[in-house]
């Protein structure tokens, strides 16, 4: 048997024979995150929300150099280092990113998937060390509130209510260096109990379309997505929910995190350890985010900030973290389209 | 609103998809929060009404100053849409409307939110295509139809 199709596990998934390792996580996030409960854990932070440049989309491309000039500094690497940068963001030809990273000069692959882009880049980028196409990748993405609300809503300053089922769209960048090399997440001490992390393999979603036209209800367009993949990962590894300490979801909120776990529960999968970025990174009470976070930078911000440091500490185990994705442009929207939705999952694991 | 409850299985076991969609539809409507008519439209009333109360008072005391009662409610109107125009500049309008709703959108101070909101936003982009292209981007609606309907008015008051 050929490799490859050893590494192939059923329609959707894949295990990789070596798996790369996280080298390093950075993030940058906005103020309203910085408030949130997991706001002491960014790596760089500011309470002006242009970060001293005079564009929303400018903006954005500074929190994407910032994440990714952090993970740099924490992988100890510079930026001639990395083999292959996949990165992406939510707005019109990709130009937080385009903008964000040019500087850095390393062979760059941009990517969209709305949401979902830090799952993508993720896989791609772990696809291209594993396959030997380089020793190290970076994969990126972000999101500004402001430039997501200017593409696809509303100028910021026009007044109108937000529906209950709106998310409120994060405003923040992470960056995670894969590297072939055995290593430990941003040089980390195992005196101080931290293990290797690996990405062990992934779930790649198809897009789902459950026929959902309110763009103000995202977590319902991409819940079916988010259901979709983790059905196919248990069943394309044989695994039980319980063999992750967490399922992690990207962005899917209150309202998308309860049809989720229905649609699952009624698939008989029972899903006690699903945790969401989106419910995580705000205080929905205090903060007035009605269903939640998201956004590229909401999954990328639980990751780097959260999700990784408590795997590499010990802390889980093993996770699944599946960013969200939900397709729609403006176009698609005024023409009426349906909101199809993406998922992507990576699995993490500690050595 | 639907009168019968839709549980996920009916949606996981219909096999046609237009239906499912729907199916799926319904139980997004019923699993939605919403937020309570009752507080919105109370919300709407006090903010509504407070924007036309002050009208009120500005043509009043214009009017007192002894300006004709047509040129008062004119002046009014300049003076709402000034504090409209102020209050958006300042992030406030935004605020006042996610309570007022559309107590704070239908009067003509939300018209003028909704044109300096975009010329705010719109002018990093240019003065032509920017601000020039994109200032009417959510009035334009209200400025096309609002024409077309006065000259089909126009229309039927000349033919009756």
């Amino acid at each position: 048997m050929s490799g490859v199709l050893n590494k192939r596990q059923g329609r959707q998934s894949v295990l990789f024979d070596e798996p790369p390792y996280v080298k390093a996580a950075g993030n940058a996030a906005g103020k309203k995150e910085m408030e949130g409960p997991l706001g002491e854990l960014f790596d760089y932070c500011d309470e002006d929300p242009y970060f001293g440049q005079n564009t929303w989309e400018k903006a954005e491309s500074f929190l994407q150099e910032k994440a990714l000039e952090t993970a740099l500094l924490k992988a100890r690497l510079r930026s001639e280092d990395i083999g292959y940068l996949v990165a992406g963001d939510l707005l019109g030809q990709l130009i937080a990113t385009s903008f964000g990273v040019e500087k850095f000069e390393i062979p760059f692959f941009g990517v969209y998937g709305a949401c979902s882009t830090m799952g993508e880049s993720m896989s791609l980028a772990a696809m291209m060390i594993e396959g030997g196409y380089a020793d190290t990748a970076a994969a990126l993405s972000s999101s500004h509130f402001a430039s997501a609300e200017k593409q696809f809503r509303y100028p910021l300053d026009y007044g109108c209510q937000r529906p209950a089922s709106a998310t409120w769209t994060v405003t923040g960048s992470g960056c995670v260096i894969l590297s072939k090399e055995e290593c430990l997440l941003n040089n980390m001490s195992r005196a101080l109990g931290a293990n290797p992390v690996k990405v062990m393999g992934m779930t790649t979603g198809k897009i789902v379309d459950y026929g959902i036209k309110d763009s103000m209800n995202m977590g319902a367009c991409m819940a079916a997505a988010a259901a979709n993949v983790i059905e196919a990962n248990l069943k394309d590894l044989n695994r039980e929910p319980d063999h992750y300490d967490r399922i992690v979801t990207g962005d899917l909120g209150y309202v998308g995190a309860d049809i989720l776990k229905d649609m699952l529960n009624e698939k008989g999968i029972n899903l006690n350890n699903h945790m969401d970025c989106g419910i995580e990174i705000y205080d929905n009470v205090r903060q007035d985010t009605h269903s939640g976070g998201s956004g590229c930078g909401c999954s990328a911000l639980v990751l780097t900030a959260y999700l990784l440091p408590k795997l590499a500490l010990g802390e889980f185990k093993r996770i699944l973290f599946i960013p969200t994705g939900a397709l729609l442009s403006p176009v698609s929207f005024n023409e009426g389209n349906t909101v199809p939705a993406i998922a992507h999952g990576i699995m993490i694991e500690r050595c | 609103m639907n009168d019968k409850n839709i549980s996920m299985r009916d949606i996981l076991n219909e096999k046609d998809k237009t239906k499912r969609n729907e199916k799926y539809e319904a139980y997004v409507d019923q699993v939605t929060p919403k937020h309570s008519l009752l507080v919105n439209m109370i919300w709407a009333f006090v903010i509504g009404g407070s924007i036309c109360l002050m009208g009120q008072i500005f043509t009043n005391t214009i009017e007192s100053m002894g300006v004709s009662e047509d040129n008062a409610s004119t002046y009014s109107m300049i003076l709402l849409i000034l504090l409209s125009c102020l209050l958006t500049a300042t992030g406030l309008y935004a605020k006042l409307a996610k309570f007022g709703g559309a107590g704070a959108v239908v009067p003509i101070t939300g018209f003028a939110n909704s044109v300096a909101a975009c010329a705010i936003e719109y002018k990093k982009e240019g003065n032509v295509f920017g601000i020039g292209c994109r200032i009417f981007y959510i009035a334009g609606p209200v400025i096309l139809y609002g024409i077309f309907t006065s000259w089909v008015l126009g229309l039927i008051y000349y033919l009756v």
